[in-house]
């Protein structure tokens, strides 16, 4: 079983919150997919409104820990208040840090990661950082304090699936003993299943549940592809080749040609 | 004195981070809070005394991915 700062988790999925159609199928959709994790937000909120007490309540009636993001963070400096708020209000110490770089694929600002890395695992943050493929970035973040990591498999939202098979191989075997979590781009089970049976100790998706016709089913989806993906992995594939090999023997086979 | 919250200006009397927020309806609230961009703790509101013209972030629980 997968370790994560030190709490072991039975599912390997774990699911974002946002965009659901309802706070109901919200609700039914993490259920169905087995997550003990699920990921949330802070965002401003004026004295009259009410809906980030009420989405609080819904997250605590459901018994799941909360990982909390920096989403939409792009310098250090927000991403570490951002998480010294989110710590305060969730009252974890767990982060899901983000320092997006670029506009149009949110990909992470890696210098700023480790960075921001750096300063919030001294201050005693366990970082769960939303990273490239990148093993160079990957040492640094692992210097700065990290115990997880977590590369993207597809910019987020895309559903296009995992993008660099061979660079997130690469990672799994550079980094046997560290954690390893396919965040973002994630679109169908499948997806969920080809990052297991990379070796990858979870994934963690929400746009691929939150947005398909029908939530909660997909997530039911997602926690059989991921389970598929495992057990696969355990079970060790075989190699592919280059040429065809009969699965039944030739040898006993009835000559019947001229 | 005048205070931005969240970008809207406010007009309270000179006082702390807590009693603005008291004033502006957030007593009792499940929210964390930043003034011109440095994190305050809860703990720390009550001795926190605003200035005129400072920025003032509160957030709540929300969705997230």
């Amino acid at each position: 079983m997968s370790s994560f700062y030190g709490v072991e988790l039975k599912s390997r999925l774990l699911l974002g919150t946002s965009r659901y159609p309802s706070p109901a199928v919200l609700e039914r959709a993490v259920k169905a997919s087995g997550a003990q994790v699920v990921t949330v937000s802070l965002r401003r909120e004026s004295g009259a409104g009410r809906a980030g007490q009420s989405f609080w309540s819904l997250i605590q009636s459901m018994g799941v820990r909360v990982l909390p993001n920096t989403a939409g963070c792009h310098s250090v400096k927000e991403a570490v208040t951002t998480a010294h708020m989110a710590r305060e209000l969730f009252d974890t110490p767990w982060i899901k840090l983000e320092v997006i770089g670029e506009a149009d694929t949110l990909q992470p600002d890696v210098f700023g990661l480790v960075e921001a890395a750096r300063i919030l695992s001294e201050d005693g943050f366990e970082v769960f950082p939303y990273t490239t493929e990148d093993l160079v970035v990957a040492e640094r973040l692992v210097e700065a304090g990290c115990r997880v990591l977590m590369p993207w498999g597809a910019p987020i939202g895309s559903a296009r699936g995992l993008n660099n098979v061979y660079g997130l191989r690469s990672m799994r075997a550079h980094f046997p003993d560290i954690p390893l979590v396919v965040d973002a781009g994630l679109g169908v089970p499948s997806h969920a299943a080809a990052a297991m049976e990379l070796g990858y100790d979870a994934v963690l998706l929400n746009t691929a549940v939150a947005e398909a016709g029908d939530p909660v089913e997909m997530a039911r989806a997602f926690a059989l592809g991921v389970e598929a993906g495992r057990a696969a992995y355990l079970a060790r594939p075989m190699e592919p080749r280059d040429m065809a090999v009969p699965s039944t023997p030739v040898i006993g086979k009835a000559a019947l040609g001229d | 004195m005048r205070i931005f919250l969240n970008d809207d200006m406010h007009e309270v009397a000179p006082g702390t981070l807590a009693a603005a927020l008291e004033t502006l309806g957030f007593g009792g609230r499940k929210i964390a809070t930043a003034v011109n961009g440095r994190f305050v703790a809860a703990a720390a509101r009550p001795r926190t005394e605003l200035a005129d013209g400072d920025r003032i972030e509160v957030v709540a629980p929300m969705q997230g991915g």
